[in-house]
């Protein structure tokens, strides 16, 4: 069945997930929505949660063939807690798991065994990237990978579509009663933000940390009446990994060049006014513009009344220098952002749902004003491919961004014309992520398209010096010098969904073929 | 033999080395939009790539589209067995300019003309469509600075080369300029004197943009077309500098309407804003207006 964004979505995807196709960003605004929930264990003790391994935990919590386990991302590249509890599943003999992650990355390649023993057969995710991604991408997970964005998967697990058996929450410090917070342990991450949802809906949550604290531990993100059990272990996470480290300010003139031409169209649009909001993400040419922006703040006076999202020493900067208000975080991407969001009384923990969740009496997301995305592939009719790469394979993840696209009023998606020998501007994306209805603006090294749905920033942007043109046009120059590329081939097994952010069906991802030569 | 080139006098503001030996300088360097993009054969190819850099040239610039661009080309030296080869590859490629390295005399000019010549009828492109340039390295060069300038019709100008000039007259490139004073000067009023376009040598400290500003402000004020680059973000400063200030636009565009006017009326001496003016001021209100034109920032209709 043809979705709305021209996608094919094989009957029989639709039958086995009881889902229905993707039929626009707006189809279900005003709907009324029963949300689940569910069981608790009455304890009136007022004893100690702590147990002495995940083992314990696993037993206690009465682990069984085919459980839905939860695991948050906050420690990135350095997590250790997903691999540690699914190893001893692994050892324990359980089989059928699927994991319910907020996303998942190279940290996870050492379980990537367990998807062909069976251990683990399904996946819910923001995305994959590193060898777990290339080997659903092989077929090597027997069920699905259902790829969902952070909003998406809030109201995966509140309408009760996800039911979390055992919900394992990374904790920076927690004390014996659960309570848990994000700074003040051996690796901080900042914020619980992915892990908040799971805290409220999992039908048992266990923490587990490396730095037990006494009792009662402050200031706490996810409080311990949600806790059922905590387990401290030598290491949640690598620290050096988690906050990647600042990132340096690029000098790569590529994305500088865009990064100008994107604070040069949001200097020039209607948005662009004192109390503005804003969002934007931690590649080289978004934190770029975020700067260039800055300095238009400054020339113009003009304040930013909330940033949202992500959150690195750019932003935390603009807070300090009180160019921005307040900022609500779900995620750091360096040591900065994690002090900052511990000291700084104007820089707030907000939880996933809050940020991003379509399944509530509106989140954040719908007051954003500007949010800047990048692309793995945008085509001309502006749909936007940020989880599989143009060889087929699953590469990235959705994170926020078909969330902030369709809450934001101007959406720019900032990417080059072609990476390497590959367009980023094409006639169809591999697969497509965020629905071009959502996208406003693509800016590239060649210039920029504005979605010809927005006349009215078309009309805006005609009397500057921005090179204006269109989305077919940069697709036309990329072709010229890369040629159209031939599509990649596929198998018929569908081995992934791209789940919209309201539940439907945006595309299915397919086994990639081995490539051979046509004859 | 006469230069045939349109664009001999275009505006050159900025001029980018790349070294031809990379595919990724190649590839697309018109987006930071350049005024010039000089491909270079000579110092930056290593001496066993020399060949594979003509390859990538040619193909590169046969293949892809500059948008605008000036396609000029350092060949090797007159002193190397490259040189001749050189400019077959960058005649047959179709490049609009060549940039000759260490010229010290109008007969080494003379040379590379007569080569480029009989390169544009072997490939059978009009002959004197190609123009050249001449980068000044040493004190001879500068002193013979008018001599080069005049020695052919497809000289667009010369250009001063600091590091090899400087070494020349026993110093080195100290960021005050004052070693540098001499030859600019010499080599401004001889390109004017010339008719031909002046172009200043490159700024290589990438971490000081303010001395690089003021390096460009100099040379700006001293009369030069424009300046040698090694990076992108050189070229905003560049062209910011060289390009016409709004304010300068409009007191250009007041000097021109009030000079045809009052020639008109029979006057002579006038005031503009509080400045004395006179028929003196014309064309240095014209070459603003047309300056302002090139550099796409005019919206007016002079």
């Amino acid at each position: 069945m043809i979705n709305a964004v021209g996608r094919d979505i094989p009957e029989e995807i639709l039958k086995q997930t009881g889902k229905e196709v993707f039929q626009g960003s707006h189809h279900f605004d005003g709907a009324e929505v029963r949300t689940e929930s569910h069981h608790i264990k009455i304890r009136n003790d007022g004893g100690s949660k702590v147990l002495p391994s995940i083992h314990d935990a696993l037993v206690k919590c009465g682990i069984h063939d085919g459980m839905t386990l939860s695991f948050h991302h906050h420690f990135r590249n350095g997590d250790r807690v997903l691999n540690m509890v699914i190893e001893e599943c692994h050892n324990m003999g359980i089989r059928n798991l699927t994991i319910a992650a907020s996303s998942m990355g190279p940290q996870n390649d050492p379980i990537v065994p367990y998807l062909d023993d069976g251990t683990i057969t399904n996946i819910r995710s923001s995305g994959v990237r590193g060898k777990i991604g290339k080997a659903i991408s092989e077929g090597h997970l027997q069920g699905l990978a259902i790829m969902a964005s952070h909003g998406g998967r809030v109201r995966a697990i509140k309408s009760g579509e996800v039911k979390i058996d055992i919900a394992f929450i990374g904790a920076p410090t927690a004390d014996d009663y659960g309570n848990l917070g994000a700074n003040g342990g051996r690796a901080d991450c900042g914020v619980l933000s992915y892990a908040a949802p799971d805290a409220l809906h999992a039908e048992k949550v266990v923490a587990i940390t490396d730095t037990l604290v006494p009792f009662p531990n402050f200031p706490q993100q996810i409080k311990g009446i949600y806790v059922d059990y905590v387990v401290a272990v030598d290491s949640i996470g690598d620290p050096t990994k988690i906050a990647s480290g600042a990132a340096k300010p690029t000098t790569d003139q590529r994305k500088l060049l865009m990064a100008k031409y994107c604070s040069d169209f949001v200097a020039a649009s209607p948005y662009f006014k004192e109390g503005f909001t804003y969002q934007t993400g931690v590649g080289g040419a978004s934190i770029a513009s975020t700067k260039f922006l800055a300095d238009e703040m400054r020339n113009r006076n003009i304040h930013m009344a909330l940033g949202i999202g992500g959150m690195a020493k750019p932003m935390c900067d603009l807070l300090n220098e009180g160019l921005i208000r307040e900022l609500v975080d779900t995620q750091d991407f360096d040591l900065e952002a994690v002090r900052s969001v511990a000291e700084n009384p104007h820089h707030h923990f907000i939880m996933a749902g809050e940020y991003a969740s379509p399944l509530t009496k509106e989140s954040y997301v719908n007051r954003l004003d500007i949010v800047i995305l990048g692309a793995l592939e945008v085509d001309t009719h502006f749909n936007v491919n940020v989880v599989v790469g143009s060889d087929g394979y699953i590469t990235g993840a959705q994170g926020g961004h078909p969330d902030t696209a369709c809450g934001a009023k101007c959406t720019i998606i900032i990417a080059p014309i072609m990476q390497g020998r590959i367009p980023t501007i094409c006639d169809d994306c591999t697969t497509v992520t965020t629905p071009g209805e959502d996208v406003d603006v693509v800016v590239t090294d060649y210039g920029i398209a504005i979605n010809p749905k927005r006349q009215d920033l078309i009309e805006a942007m005609k009397d500057t010096d921005l090179p204006i043109t269109t989305i077919e046009h940069l697709r036309d120059i990329a072709y010229s010098i890369t040629g159209k590329p031939e599509k990649v081939q596929f198998e018929d097994r569908v081995v992934g969904i791209i789940e919209a952010r309201d539940g439907t069906i945006m595309d299915v991802v397919r086994q990639v073929k081995p490539f051979s030569l046509e004859d | 033999m006469t230069c045939i080139n349109p664009n001999k006098n275009r505006l050159r503001r900025s001029m980018m080395f790349l070294n031809a030996q990379k595919p990724s300088l190649l590839k697309d360097p018109y987006v930071y939009k350049a005024d010039s993009l000089m491909f270079d054969l000579e110092d930056a190819v290593a001496a066993s790539a020399k060949d594979t850099a003509r390859f990538s040239l040619y193909h590169a610039l046969t293949t892809l589209d500059y948008r605008g661009a000036e396609k000029v080309v350092r060949i090797n030296g007159l002193d190397t067995d490259l040189w001749e080869e050189d400019i077959r590859c960058v005649v047959a490629c179709g490049a609009d300019t060549i940039r000759i390295p260490k010229t010290e005399s109008a007969d080494m000019v003379k040379a590379v003309e007569e080569k480029v010549e009989a390169a544009e009828k072997e490939f059978g492109r009009p002959v004197g469509s190609t123009l050249l340039m001449a980068a000044l390295e040493s004190a001879r060069g500068v002193m013979n600075c008018y001599e080069i300038c005049k020695s052919s019709d497809r000289m667009i100008g010369v250009a001063l080369s600091g590091g090899d000039y400087t070494k020349d007259l026993h110093t080195t490139i100290t960021g005050t300029g004052v070693e540098l004073m001499g030859a600019r000067q010499h080599m401004v009023i001889a390109a004017r004197a010339a008719g031909v376009q002046c172009f200043d040598t490159v700024w290589t400290n990438l971490d000081d943009m303010e001395g690089f500003k003021k390096d460009v402000r100099t040379i700006k004020m001293m009369g030069f077309d424009g300046k040698s680059i090694i990076n992108p973000r050189q070229i905003d400063i560049v062209h910011e500098i060289f390009t016409p200030t709004r304010k300068e636009i409009i007191f250009a565009e007041k000097v021109i309407r009030e000079i045809d006017d009052k020639k008109a009326k029979g006057i002579g001496v006038f005031t503009v804003d509080g400045k004395m003016i006179d028929i003196a001021f014309y064309d240095g209100a014209k070459r603003t207006i047309a300056l302002a034109k090139a550099s796409g920032v005019y919206k007016g209709d002079l």
